[in-house]
């Protein structure tokens, strides 16, 4: 087996310890997974809740709740409705600049099926559904690796979901497995309470899952104390993504290999995530500010806290010097309207209409009046925000604002008909990744 | 001493189900100090509970939502 069969990637681990690594170099099937990680302890459901608060495991697929917490709701509700919960993996990624997951699962299935019995056992599920994006080939290839497994305790269903942006939204999951189409659905009452076949849902993303299949293992002080580590996707220029797994903290030269004169901003998080200018380490020295936001230099430490933005689901991409910010803001938000569900009038109105102004701000003419377009962009950015039966909308307002400040003299430059890059095209990918 | 209405009844604020809404804006003309309409007619909701003195206008104007879209919720 060969990862470049299925997916045209590359992965590099920076895990100090093969034991406690998520990406092996090669995928591990039953035999070599037991080999590597040891079997599995036995496990209590309500100790190992307990376990993953104090390890502090928070969500892996973008909005970073504590796992615990989603557990606890679960189980509760599953008491009062006196019945068995679901558990759901989230595999189905969807966002095309991003390949964390569909590596993970390429790489360490084991891990992730280890964490959905994990889970399970948590919550006390009966049944439990593993959802990843189709396109890849992954369904069958996890189908088939998982029948390498002893016959497990709570059976395991395997469901490949359409590779859309919205697809892994948590609510358009749930309305997927209940038979409908895949897209965000208002909650009268939440997943956890009301999800697949109208039961207590867990919710879950694979990595997460697979954090939990070492924290069973390594127990919950081994991975309170940063010895775990964290999927990241990282695009340069052109090319295919490269998977790095790395303790949170690391510095962005360790994790990306690019030096000073990288590029001149890094895109952190994802889609729905937050452009931040990238300064030299000299020039600027760490917390740099630049534009009024906070500037990534070289050394500067990938986490949460440190750049003061959510990691989202991972994705670092690099800008480089001759690359168009507006240009690449103006494609992804496209993207974003076009994958909109078109339910929620705010996101049905305001994403194409910001969508079509970033396109000017792009590709001005004669006639733009650039003020008027920024203006128009900041006050729909607002109105999108928080109204809508999901987050895609105030995601891609996050987006746009980073847009506007960071390359705030790409703006001006452009009014005055300059370009970095003119003629280029979009360096990031607004399609999923064919195999 | 607490308000006796506040120990049996939490307060309430006007929520939306966005996937329903049709942009009618009867809701704004029934409760105007707490929602007021956006550019393309869809309601934005101030973030503060309904007033005491409010309170049937918002019980009717989530029974006159064309689209079932408007509810209260403590």
């Amino acid at each position: 087996m060969n990862t470049t069969a299925v997916l045209p990637l590359r992965v590099r681990s920076l895990a100090t310890s093969a034991a406690t690594r998520l990406l092996p170099p090669e995928p591990l099937d039953y035999a070599a997974h037991r080999a590597l990680y040891g079997d599995l302890p036995p496990v209590d459901g309500e100790r190992l809740i307990a376990g993953v608060e104090y390890s502090g495991l928070s969500g892996q697929g973008g909005a970073a709740f504590p796992a615990h917490r989603k557990m606890t709701a679960v189980r509760e509700a599953a008491r009062r409705a006196g019945r068995r919960p679901v558990v759901v993996a989230n595999g189905s990624e969807g966002e095309p600049a991003s390949a964390k997951d569909k590596a993970l699962l390429w790489l360490a299935p084991h891990l992730v099926l280890d964490g959905v019995a994990l889970a399970a056992a948590a919550v006390g599920a009966d049944r439990a559904f593993l959802a990843v994006e189709a396109g890849h080939g992954l369904g069958r290839y996890v189908t088939e690796v998982g029948r390498q497994r002893p016959s497990a305790a709570v059976p395991v269903t395997i469901v490949e979901v359409p590779p859309r942006f919205l697809s892994g939204q948590e609510s358009a999951l749930v309305s997927f497995l209940n038979g409908g189409p895949a897209v965000p659905r208002f909650q009268a009452r939440p997943v956890f309470e009301r999800g697949v076949g109208g039961g207590p849902t867990l919710v879950q993303n694979v990595e997460t899952l697979a954090h939990l299949a070492l924290i069973a293992r390594h127990g919950p002080a081994w991975y309170r104390s940063v010895a775990g580590t964290t999927l990241f996707t990282v695009r340069y220029a052109d090319g295919a993504p490269t998977v790095v797994e790395a303790a949170p903290g690391t510095s962005l030269e360790h994790l990306t290999g690019a030096g000073a004169t990288a590029g001149q901003a890094v895109l952190v998080g994802g889609y729905h995530g937050t452009w931040l200018p990238l300064a030299s380490a000299s020039a600027a020295g760490s917390g740099a500010r630049m534009y009024g936001v906070n500037a990534v230099t070289p050394d500067t430490g990938i986490s949460a806290e440190t750049l003061g933005v959510p990691l989202g689901a991972g994705l670092l991409a690099l800008l480089p010097h001759d690359r168009c910010g507006l240009v690449e803001t103006a494609s992804i938000l496209r993207y974003l309207a076009l994958e909109s569900a078109g339910q929620c009038g705010p996101c049905l109105n305001g994403l194409p209409r910001m969508a079509a102004a970033f396109s000017e701000l792009a590709h001005p003419t004669d006639r733009s009046d650039m003020n008027q377009i920024r203006a128009d962009l900041s006050r729909w950015a607002g109105l999108i925000t928080a109204r809508g039966a999901c987050r895609h909308p105030d995601g891609s307002a996050r987006l746009a604002r980073s847009a506007l400040i960071t390359f705030a003299a790409e703006a001006d430059a452009h009014a005055h008909g300059h370009c970095s890059a003119p003629n280029r095209p979009p360096m990031l990918p607004t399609a999923p990744a064919t195999p | 001493m607490p308000d006796q209405t506040s120990i049996h009844r939490r307060p309430r604020r006007p929520a939306v189900d966005w996937t329903a809404c049709q942009a009618h804006g009867a809701c704004a003309d029934l409760l105007p100090e707490l929602i007021t309409l956006d550019e393309w007619g869809y309601p934005i909701i101030a973030d503060r509970p309904v007033p005491a003195d409010a309170q049937r206008r918002a019980r009717k104007a989530v029974s006159e939502c064309p689209a079932l879209a408007l509810m209260l919720k403590s």
